[in-house]
Formats: C-alpha cells, sequence, structure tokens
C-alpha cells in the first residue's frame, strides 16, 4: 500500500490530539485568515437558510403560477421584487426553492459523512492495529472501492434500491469511507510504535483500551479535517445524482434537480439552472475554504 | 523486483474478482431482480422470467453462472436494444476515452506550467491566485459549468453548438467542462509534489553549481517530482470517468456514459453491468499500469 499514502500526504498525520489550548489555538489561526472567516460566514448563513427555511422563504417553494412563469430575476427587465431570482417553467419562486433546497444537500452532505467516518475509521483502527490478515482483507477492499468510478456505482446502487433520501446517504456513505480507512491506519501504524502506546501496553491495557482510549484520540485532527471536506463532496456528488435522475425523492426541491430542469430553458431563462448552481458552488467553496484552514490550524508541521 | 511484480498480479485478480461481485451484487442488492427489470408485469410473467433467468437458483451458483458468463464477456442482451449487452457498451468506449484523453491533454497544459511556476514562486500573488482557482474549480459542480459554457458560448455567442458530437466544434464545449474539472485536481498535485522537491539539497546543489534554473526545475525538479504526480493522476482517473460521465449527459455526447445513464432510467440492467464492469476494468487496468511504472520509475525498488 505504499502508493496510497501519496495521496494524503498532505492531510495532518500529527502526535497531538485537540484538546484546551492547542484548540483555542487552532481557532484563533483559522479566524485570522480573511478566506476561511468569510466561507465560515457563508456556511453559517446557508445552515440558517436550512434550518430557518420557512421563516426565511419569501414564498411557498411549491406554489405554482402560470401567469408569473418565467419571471426573470429582479434586476432584469420584467422583474419582479417579490421573486427576487425569478421564478422557474411552472411560476415557482426559485429563491425559495434553493433556500429549501439546502435542508436536502446540508443533510445527505453530513450524513453520508457520518456512514463513511463510522465504517472507515473503524475499518482503519483495526487495519492498523491488527496488521497481517485483516490488514490484508481491509486494504484490498480499499483497492476495490477506489477501482470503481464512485459516482457510477452510487448511480447503479440508487436505481436499484429506488430513490429515496435514505438510500442516497446510505450508497454516498459506503462509496467514501476508504480515504478514513486510509489514512486513520497510516496513522495507527506510525503510532502504535511509540511509547506512550508501550507504556499503556506494558501496564497492561486490552486491545480494546488501547484502541479506543489511545490510538483514537490521536487520529481526531485528520478525521476533522478529512469530515469537513468530504462534506462539500457528498454535496456535490448528490447533486450531480440528483442531475442525473437519481434523486431523493423527497418532497423538497434539491439544487441538481432544479439545475436538471433548467437545462431544458437555457436558450428562454438562463436564471433557472445558474442560481442553485451559484448555490453549490458558494456552499462547497465555504466549506473547502474552512476546511482547509482547519488543516493548516491543526497540522502541527505547518508553522 | 519479481516478487513484487507478482504480489501486484495477485492483488490485481483478487480485485478483478470482487470487481465482479460488486457488478453482480447491482442486480441483487434489492432483493428481487425481477420486480426490477418489470415493475408493472403480472406475477406470471414474473415467475416466467424467474425462471428462464435462473433466478431460483442459491446467490453463489448465480455468481458462479455470472463470473463464468463475464469471463466469456456475456453480460446478457439489453433489454431495450434488444442485442447483447457488452458489444453495444465497447461500441460507445471510444467516444468516451476520446473526451477523457482530450481533456486530460487540456489539463496537463495548463496544470504543469502553472503548477510549476506556483511551487517555484511559492506565496506569491500568482501562487494565491492559482490557489484560489484550484479552490473554486473544486467547488464547482461539472454538469453547472457544462451549463453556463453552454448559455455563454451557444446560447448568448452562438459561436459553438449547443449539443452534440459530430463535428470538431462540438468537441470544444464537453472537452473544456471537463477540463475545468479536472485540471484543479492536476494543479493541485503538481504544485504540492513540486514543493515537496524543490528544496531538497540535491536541487539547492545544482543551483549552487551554476545550473540554469529552466534545467533545475524542468530537469531535477520535475523528474523527482513525477513519482507522486503519476501515482495520484492514477488513483484520479476514476474521478475521471465520473466526470466524463456526466458531461456526457449535459452535452448528449454519445458515449458510454450517456449510454449507462439512460440504461439506468430504462432499468436496463445487462448495459448497467457491462458498463460499470467495464469502466471498473479501466481503472483498475490503469492503476495495475501506474504501479508497474512506479516500480520502473523507482530507482529503490528496481536495483533490488
Amino acid at each position: 500500500m505504499s502508493i496510497g499514502t501519496y495521496a494524503t500526504s498532505s492531510v495532518a498525520v500529527g502526535g497531538d490530539s485537540v484538546r484546551g489550548a492547542e484548540g483555542s489555538r487552532a481557532w484563533r489561526k483559522l479566524a485570522r485568515n480573511p478566506a476561511a472567516l468569510a466561507g465560515a460566514l457563508i456556511l453559517l448563513a446557508v445552515i440558517g437558510a436550512a434550518v430557518f427555511a420557512p421563516w426565511v422563504a419569501p414564498q411557498d417553494p411549491a406554489r405554482q403560477s402560470l401567469i408569473r412563469r418565467f419571471t426573470p430575476p429582479v434586476w432584469a427587465h420584467g422583474g419582479n421584487i417579490a421573486y427576487p431570482l425569478g421564478t422557474d417553467q411552472v411560476g415557482r419562486d426559485i429563491l425559495s426553492r434553493i433556500i429549501y433546497g439546502a435542508r436536502v444537500s446540508l443533510l445527505v452532505g453530513i450524513s453520508a459523512v457520518l456512514v463513511s467516518l463510522t465504517v472507515g475509521v473503524t475499518l482503519g483502527l483495526l487495519s492498523g492495529f491488527f496488521r497481517g490478515r485483516v490488514d490484508t482483507v481491509i486494504m484490498t477492499v480499499v483497492d476495490v472501492t477506489l477501482s470503481f468510478p464512485q459516482l457510477l456505482l452510487a448511480l447503479a446502487f440508487v436505481a436499484a434500491l429506488g430513490p429515496s433520501l435514505l438510500t442516497i446517504i446510505v450508497v454516498l456513505g459506503l462509496t467514501g469511507w476508504e480515504r478514513y480507512a486510509r489514512v486513520v491506519r497510516a496513522e495507527v501504524l506510525a503510532l502504535r510504535e511509540k511509547d506512550f502506546v508501550e507504556a499503556a501496553r506494558a501496564i497492561g491495557a486490552s486491545p480494546t483500551r488501547l484502541l479506543l482510549g489511545h490510538l483514537l484520540p490521536n487520529t481526531f485532527s485528520s478525521i476533522i479535517v478529512m469530515s469537513t471536506l468530504q462534506v462539500a463532496q457528498a454535496i456535490l456528488q448528490e447533486a450531480a445524482l440528483s442531475f442525473l435522475g437519481v434523486g431523493t425523492g423527497s418532497a423538497y426541491p434539491t439544487w441538481g434537480q432544479m439545475i436538471s430542469l433548467g437545462r431544458d430553458f437555457v436558450s428562454v431563462a438562463w436564471w433557472l439552472a445558474t442560481f442553485p448552481g451559484l448555490a453549490i458552488l458558494l456552499t462547497v467553496l465555504a466549506i473547502n475554504l474552512v476546511g482547509d484552514r482547519l488543516r493548516d490550524a491543526l497540522d502541527p508541521r505547518v508553522g | 523486483m519479481l516478487t513484487l511484480l507478482v504480489r501486484r498480479v495477485i492483488r490485481l485478480v483478487v480485485v478483478l474478482a470482487v470487481v465482479s461481485l460488486v457488478t453482480f451484487a447491482i442486480l441483487h442488492v434489492s432483493g428481487d431482480p425481477v420486480s426490477l427489470m418489470m415493475p408493472e408485469a403480472p406475477e406470471s410473467d414474473r415467475a416466467a422470467l424467474r425462471l428462464a433467468m435462473g433466478f431460483n437458483e442459491p446467490l453463489p451458483a448465480q455468481f458462479v453462472r455470472f463470473l463464468a458468463n463475464t469471463a466469456r464477456g456475456d453480460f446478457g442482451n439489453s433489454f431495450f436494444h434488444r442485442a447483447p449487452a457488452l458489444p453495444l457498451v465497447l461500441e460507445r468506449m471510444p467516444t468516451t476515452l476520446l473526451l477523457t484523453v482530450l481533456a486530460l491533454g487540456l489539463s496537463l497544459a495548463i496544470a504543469l506550467p502553472v503548477g510549476i511556476l506556483s511551487a517555484v514562486r511559492r506565496n506569491s500573488l500568482f501562487d494565491h491566485g492559482a490557489t484560489f482557482v484550484v479552490f473554486l474549480g473544486t467547488s464547482m459542480p461539472v454538469f453547472w459549468t457544462g451549463i453556463m459554457l453552454i448559455i455563454l458560448f451557444a446560447v448568448q455567442l452562438r459561436l459553438l453548438p449547443v449539443s452534440g458530437w459530430e463535428s470538431w466544434q462540438a468537441l470544444v464545449l464537453p472537452t473544456a467542462t471537463l477540463a475545468t474539472f479536472s485540471t484543479p485536481l492536476l494543479l493541485r498535485i503538481v504544485r504540492s509534489s513540486m514543493l515537496e522537491v524543490i528544496n531538497l539539497d540535491y536541487v539547492r546543489t545544482a543551483r549552487a553549481k551554476g545550473v540554469s534554473e529552466r534545467i533545475v526545475i524542468w530537469h531535477h525538479a520535475l523528474i523527482n517530482a513525477a513519482l507522486p504526480l503519476v501515482t495520484v493522476a492514477g488513483l484520479q482517473f476514476g474521478i475521471l470517468l465520473g466526470g466524463a460521465i456526466v458531461t456526457e449527459t449535459v452535452f448528449a455526447v454519445p458515449g458510454l456514459g450517456r449510454l449507462i445513464v439512460s440504461a439506468i432510467r430504462q432499468l436496463d440492467f445487462p448495459i448497467v453491468q457491462a458498463g460499470v464492469f467495464v469502466l471498473a476494468l479501466i481503472v483498475v487496468l490503469v492503476n495495475f499500469a501506474v504501479d508497474l511504472l512506479y516500480i520502473y520509475l523507482n530507482p529503490q525498488i528496481r536495483v533490488r
């Protein structure tokens, strides 16, 4: 597995866990960076819009109005202040649909990462701790997971299982766990030779205690960084699945679905596809900026 | 070196076996493949299909049969096209590979010089600009980028066709779209691999000897940065194919991605399985080739 480690070499391989003074120093570093700060603010706004959608959205996202169809954005000729970003082909308010769409994106993004995290960290810990045959089996599964175009595999399984929010979350979660397994394994392999693990073993700590009490906490900083960045990936993938037509089957509109519908009207109404895409871009960019800064702040090797 | 080679080949075989298992699972994961294939048919038709397809047999037996058929290149007949699935998939392969290779070439042409300059002038305005573009590029959904390019170049400026694959003009937008997806990935790798080697002693020595900056960068540094670059590029190949699938859907490019996506909508599972298997096979073989290249390029392994 010498190969795989290159891909993750940029992720923190630190020996210190984040607690107390270490943590607050990290936060101060995060706040000093204007790009990361902007990212954090955008992210807060998106989370706020998702949570308080019924109060924030100017219109009912499902209400159709044929006389108002294809209303352009408010600054364009024929725009209407009641529909700031215009309306779609059946007269639904685009801004309100984007605000409700944030719910699906964030829910899927965060839940899928939790699934990946649980599976990947568990397998990575076991792989690095027990080595030998366990390691070989788990790393073969990692190789296989890497072999499939992830999006295509997710597409095929979601289609086979039928579109639902839960299916999307589980499928995206189960196709994105291998990076956690690889990084956690590499860290455990390095950590298990260290004195503090040796000492814990010498005083008779059980394997479970070693794994959960001593090794796991020391992988937290990389896990936090990876999870943050993966939420961004999961949001992009959910959007791509919705765009390709195997959506969440939920009552809420999704950003990917809105872009997919807008594709058919590019020549008459550019705003249909443009604004949901901007929403994805801003959200994902915000998460990436925060995640990247988090990596610098938590990585003890970077000054 | 030979033992390492043998180990890589064994791993290739194991990975291919598990790839087949996953492909097999696509049809069986829902529990009842028949209701997946014909959701609205009466029970008598379903029973007939179940018998004809051998779905009544135990799953391990079905998997063994699937393996044997796969080895012979038989994925069954497409329900929609009423023809063997594998030839239909292979027929579309050149289009998808052409799109991918064109985009990869364009990406490399941009990512190599920009990434190297970024690393050489670390923390300059140019470097910060390039880093921001990488952030922007990796945060854009590729299908949306494609639609924005359509709105700009096909609808507003009327310079290029909205979709298709018949003329060279039609290739421009899909290639550009896929390249916006792959360039940031490569640029980031070029920059970080260059940064790893650029401050090493041997580079400093070369400079101290009076070797020109151009030769130091392109010869001394880049050759050593190439190793991680090749490896990661191999790992990213699957992601790139995923991007190609989405790009084909946006521009109605008659490639493998579009075939699979419409097969999924039509519940045409032989095509889906054949397509998934072929694409995974390509990724596996590319990574196998990268492994071999790695063994060859890395003197530490080659000498042993």
